[in-house]
């Protein structure tokens, strides 16, 4: 359970040489990348470069063919005799993923339930815990978000920043120890991606551990501690993300950067 | 008027059968279509089979061959052979045809829910189960209202069939009464009991679309 703390000094993740086919494709391509606790790491990359895919196989939405992935110390994929990727029984794998919480790009909230029984959702029928438990822990979450009032709302009634807001809350409520955010601001006016990245970047400033697949250049430059580059499904830049915007090492890097400015 | 109290009694006694049948075809089908509809998405590719077979059957022939089929061959069909009662016979016939109906309506319901519904539930650690209890579901009953609602209507109606089994429904029962006294009235009185029960039924679906429309913004 992730209420059981892995200690600090266990990586949030750790993956290793993964790899990863659409049919013939070859979309991940040896990837390795580790977490620590408390780093805010953001993916950045051409599209088509495997970011997404990378952060879907984190938390077992994909499977990979080759490698190991490792979240907070629990083995969730490993390589078996012949180096194929062993997975532990459905709902292991589901326990391990519980130390991650996801966001989309879409959102992906529930239209059925309101904004607090989005939040509340998951704790009662997962964890089992009460209602009288779980409710107020939302409302603190909603608070945080900026979202209070809002709580018996309908998603459909929400703008854009609103509906990633609370998405933002509804993957905290599981009280996860890393949130994977995939491309959490693409489908936003940038009136709205500030609200989100506001709410990101208080997240970062709590410590949370945190992997962004992004476009935000301001966010990953202001909030990230590290950057990775992506390119054709490998990882071709892992530095400080200081280093990584005052000169980028890789050709594609700096033509990314450069089609950006 | 008196005529008409007179009429009353075996009218409404054909009345209780049609709503008897109606009311347990409802019963029946409807979880039955269910399960149909998930076997039909199933990943075993032998029950999708299966399943698509039995749909094409019970949507490919008429109901009342169907419902004849029951009654009269089916004692003689090895193995499943039983005879049936004509009553349970009608029962049997109609809940089978209107699960396929129902199944097909449901299956379209469950494909037309983003997939983003399922991965959302499963980042926040649902098992496929109660992604689709507490998720999907609740979703595909909203918008299967209205064609289910249809389905349902079309029934009171189709009921009327079961008077080749001579069971004595209202259609049946009213028919008799005009065939001896000479008078269209028990059919008017047949006509508005059917549009009464249909008017029910609609009010009964909107009000359950109007709940579930609420969050429609």
């Amino acid at each position: 359970m992730p209420s059981m703390t892995p200690d600090a000094a266990t990586p949030m993740v750790k993956a290793t040489d993964v790899h990863k086919h659409f049919g013939a494709l070859h979309v991940l391509r040896g990837v390795s990348l580790t977490v620590a606790r408390g780093e805010v790491v953001a993916v950045l990359g051409p599209s088509g470069s495997g970011k997404s895919t990378l952060l879907r196989c984190l938390n077992h939405l994909e499977t990979i063919e080759r490698g190991c992935i490792e979240i907070a110390g629990k083995t969730l994929a490993h390589p078996d005799a012949t180096g194929l990727a062993r997975y532990p029984s459905e709902s292991e794998a589901r326990r391990i993923c519980q130390h991650t919480g996801m966001v989309f790009q879409h959102f992906n909230l529930f239209p059925h339930l309101t904004v607090l029984q989005n939040l509340i959702e998951a704790p009662m029928t997962v964890r089992k815990r009460a209602r009288a438990e779980v409710v107020p822990l939302a409302e603190a979450l909603l608070a945080q978000v900026g979202l209070a009032d809002k709580r018996d709302a309908w998603p459909a009634r929400l703008s854009g920043g609103q509906k990633q807001r609370v998405a933002i809350a509804r993957a905290l409520a599981m009280q996860p120890d890393i949130l994977l955010f995939d491309e959490p601001t693409s489908a936003l006016d940038p009136e709205l991606t500030a609200e989100v990245l506001r709410t990101m970047r208080q997240l970062a400033e709590q410590r949370m551990t945190m992997l962004v697949v992004t476009h935000e250049m301001a966010f990953a430059r202001e909030v990230a501690h590290r950057v990775v580059f992506m390119d054709q499904g490998r990882i071709v830049e892992d530095r400080p993300a200081a280093d990584f915007f005052a000169a980028p090492r890789h050709e594609r890097a700096r033509a990314f950067l450069a089609s950006l400015a | 008027m008196d005529y008409l109290l007179r009429i009353l009694p075996p009218l409404l006694d054909g009345a209780g059968v049609t709503l008897g049948l109606f009311v347990l075809t409802l019963a029946l089908s409807l979880p039955l279509g269910l399960a149909l509809a998930l076997a039909r998405l199933s990943r075993l590719a032998a029950l999708r089979g299966a399943v698509s077979g039995f749909i094409w059957l019970m949507r490919g022939t008429p109901l009342m061959l169907q419902l004849l089929f029951v009654y009269y061959a089916l004692p003689f069909v090895p193995v499943v052979g039983v005879r049936l009662p004509d009553y349970p016979s009608a029962v049997v016939a109609f809940t089978l045809n209107y699960a396929a109906y129902f199944a097909e309506i449901l299956r379209a319901g469950i494909q037309s829910i983003d997939r983003g519904q399922y991965e959302g539930a499963k980042a926040l650690g649902m098992s496929h189960a109660q992604t689709m209890r507490r998720i999907v579901m609740p979703q595909v009953w909203r918008i299967s209202l209205p064609p289910l609602a249809n389905e349902t209507i079309t029934l009171v109606k189709d009921t009327s069939i079961i008077y080749v089994l001579a069971l004595n429904d209202l259609l049946r029962a009213a028919r008799g009464i005009v065939q001896r006294d000479f008078s269209i009235t028990p059919f008017v009185v047949a006509a508005a009991f059917y549009l009464l029960t249909t008017l029910v039924l609609t009010w009964v679906f909107q009000r359950l679309e109007r709940h579930h429309a609420e969050h429609d913004a």
